[in-house]
């Protein structure tokens, strides 16, 4: 499993690094970047894992003193945690800035926004 | 060309990197220092069956009250790069949306909240929390929004809660200092008996807050993405 997450997180990290450099149109970019940020997270989680491991969750079924030897790393768990919100809000602030730039440039092609060109 | 043949070289790159990373990760079976100390002691000291958790809104409580202050700021940013006009009626806009779509969301906006909260309020015991709890709180705004397009109701609601939580969650994380061990610590409270609703100390009530926070702020942001001025 931790192969496939990894690969599969890689995987994404590299089609968002492509879309975020070749693509001329900015929604296109900010979904690259979204794809870029879902990779990272993927891969994150999938470094922490522990084979034949379980959540961190302490229940009845998982004792206090055994977990320590049952579950799995739950640091990458809350760092990725915080990753998705931040990365929620700065895909906000971007599909913002591609709305504003649309209605003042009246497009969304990169390429036919040049500093002065302001017609 | 060139610029696409700078891309590939770069991916080619990075992909030799994740290679690297992949091989050379390591292959223990054991936790190492800081997650074995944070799964012996910490239901121990927070009194939070979950783990995350008690990283999240304790041992690390102070990364997730910067985490909500970014959040605060891309808010604050959209609604000012987007100003937009209260309770402007649509032009182009469908007065009417759907029957279905109008009946359904009647019914179900209530229960998505109500499952919102669910998740926050029980973020200590089971895989949920305030971020969670909040982005579900959210996608009930959305059905809302798409079920009628002019709604201008609930911004004063969304402002007061924003505000009255946050700064909830500071006066919490302050009285840490004076009542407990130090800024942030969920003793404020008893810590109650493990594993029930009533636990964990100040956690569940810092993680409702959260909850609250992070509905508010996204609905905040829908808003002003729904009322951009042309």
């Amino acid at each position: 499993m931790t192969h496939i997450a990894l690969a599969g997180g890689a995987l994404l990290i590299l089609i968002g690094v492509w879309g975020m450099l070749t693509k001329k149109n900015i929604i296109r970019i900010i979904i690259g970047f979204s794809l870029f940020d879902t990779g990272l997270h993927v891969v994150l989680v999938g470094l922490g894992h522990l084979k034949n491991r379980t959540a961190p969750i302490i229940d009845s079924d998982l004792p206090r003193e055994a977990a320590a030897s049952r579950v799995v790393d739950p640091v990458p768990q809350a760092i990725v945690l915080t990753a998705i919100v931040i990365g929620l809000a700065v895909t906000a602030v971007l599909l913002a800035f591609a709305l504003k730039l649309y209605q003042s440039r009246k497009t969304l092609d990169i390429s036919e926004l040049r500093e002065g060109n302001n017609d | 060309m060139v610029k696409k043949a700078f891309a590939f070289t770069l991916i080619l790159g990075m992909g030799l990197l994740f290679y690297q990373l992949y091989r050379q990760r390591s292959t223990s079976t054991d936790l190492n220092k800081t997650a074995r100390y944070y799964v012996e002691n910490g239901p121990k000291e927070t009194g939070s069956a979950n783990v995350v958790t008690s990283v999240v809104v304790t041992y690390r409580g102070l990364d997730t009250l910067g985490e909500v202050t970014i959040l605060f700021v891309a808010a604050s940013i959209i609604g000012f790069f987007l100003k937009n006009q209260r309770n402007r009626k649509l032009e182009g806009a469908p007065g009417e949306t759907s029957e279905l779509l109008h009946t359904g969301s009647v019914f179900l906006v209530p229960l998505i909240f109500l499952l919102g909260v669910y998740v926050f309020v029980n973020g200590h015991l089971s895989p949920g929390g305030g971020f969670q709890g909040g982005a579900i709180i959210a996608s009930g705004t959305v059905l809302l929004f798409l079920a009628d397009p002019s709604i201008g109701a609930g911004r004063g609601v969304i402002h007061v809660l924003e505000s009255f939580s946050g700064m909830l969650y500071v006066g919490l994380a302050v009285a840490g200092l004076f009542l407990a061990g130090g800024f942030l610590d969920n003793r404020i409270m008893p810590l109650g008996h493990f594993g029930t609703l009533l636990s964990a100390g100040a956690i569940p009530v810092i993680y409702s807050l959260i909850g609250l926070k992070v509905g508010a702020e996204l609905s905040s942001i829908l808003y002003a993405l729904k009322d951009a001025k042309e």
